[in-house]
């Protein structure tokens, strides 16, 4: 019944020559090194004692280069199929959302009626 | 009967259905992991008061775990890599030192798990080790697991390498592929609650 569907391909690997496979080592080991600077410049970073705002910026934005590059190398993300690549969008969108939340609990949230300040009058009775 | 799509393409996909199957998990791995970053945030920005990660916790062993698991995670595609070289005798060496980093992981955190209870500093201790607890205990079961499914693959796994080395390099690439992720969530953990 699903013969029709598949191709006679074994998936991605079957564009993968030795050659090939010896530029991705390559790229994987730059990638470890650049992991690794990152995760002495994080932990320099910290040493500096900055401002709350200022060091959790500069954190996370670290820390989002290095899962960039896990991401796109060492999951192969930067060469992966359109499919993959829409479900993570979806998921991404949703993660946004998931992480937004908490500050849309600030001040009670803007979408809660703020409740009428009882007049001074009513307060006595 | 043969599972479908583990070798073969479907062509409505243009992928074999495991490499969607670990992909569609891991999505919902990101919520998961989503949710209690959200927490976090929550109880941090909700919090009169929070300590700086480095004032309660060792930040050198966690330096030291997150370069363990860099390292694990470049020696995961290394054996996979391995494999599609045809060079199973080298795959077979990246991936113990890929369950092997995994275990140092883990007994690092053993020691430091030790002494906090040592020290009193149970979950119940405060907001921060609460949250503390819950997000790298839930990260360390997953290195657990990686390390059951990756122990897996070197030993009893590796059979498939004589059968179908093709669905064999499939599966590395697909538990490479969960290692990974717990790789990208501890880059985000450790400056998180160790250094901020």
């Amino acid at each position: 019944m699903s013969d029709h569907l598949a191709t006679t391909d074994h998936d991605d690997h079957a564009g993968h020559d030795p050659a090939d496979i010896d530029r991705h080592v390559r790229v994987y080991i730059m990638v470890f090194v650049a992991l690794m600077v990152l995760t002495v410049i994080t932990v320099a970073v910290s040493r500096l004692h900055l401002s709350v705002p200022a060091a959790v910026s500069v954190a996370l934005l670290v820390a989002t280069v290095k899962g960039g590059l896990v991401a796109c190398y060492f999951m192969h993300l930067i060469s992966e199929k359109k499919l993959i690549l829409a479900v993570l969008a979806l998921t991404a969108a949703f993660f946004v959302v998931l992480l937004a939340l908490p500050s849309l609990t600030h001040s009670n949230g803007f979408w809660i009626p703020q409740a009428e300040p009882a007049h001074s009058d009513d307060a006595h009775k | 009967m043969d599972i479908p799509y583990t070798v073969e393409v479907r062509r409505d996909t243009g992928l074999n259905n495991g490499k969607i199957g670990i992909w569609l998990f891991l999505a919902s791995e990101v919520m998961l992991f989503g949710a209690l970053f959200a927490s976090y945030i929550l109880i941090r920005t909700g919090s009169p008061s929070w300590p700086r990660g480095d004032t309660v916790l060792d930040y050198r062993l966690a330096t030291f775990n997150t370069i363990v698991l860099i390292a694990s995670s470049v020696t995961m595609v290394m054996a996979w890599a391995s494999l599609m070289r045809r060079r199973f005798g080298t795959f077979r060496i990246y991936m113990a030192a890929t369950v092997l980093l995994g275990g140092v992981f883990l007994v690092v955190k053993y020691f430091e798990y030790s002494h906090h209870l040592h020290l009193g500093e149970y979950p119940s201790h405060s907001n921060f080790f609460a949250i503390y607890y819950t997000l790298t205990g839930l990260h360390m079961l997953h290195v657990l697991g990686g390390m059951v499914v990756n122990a897996y693959f070197w030993g009893p796994g590796a059979k498939l390498w004589n059968t179908n080395p093709v669905w064999f390099t499939n599966r590395v690439e697909h538990s490479g592929l969960f290692w990974h992720f717990v790789d990208l969530v501890w880059i985000f953990l450790f400056p998180t609650l160790y250094l901020l």
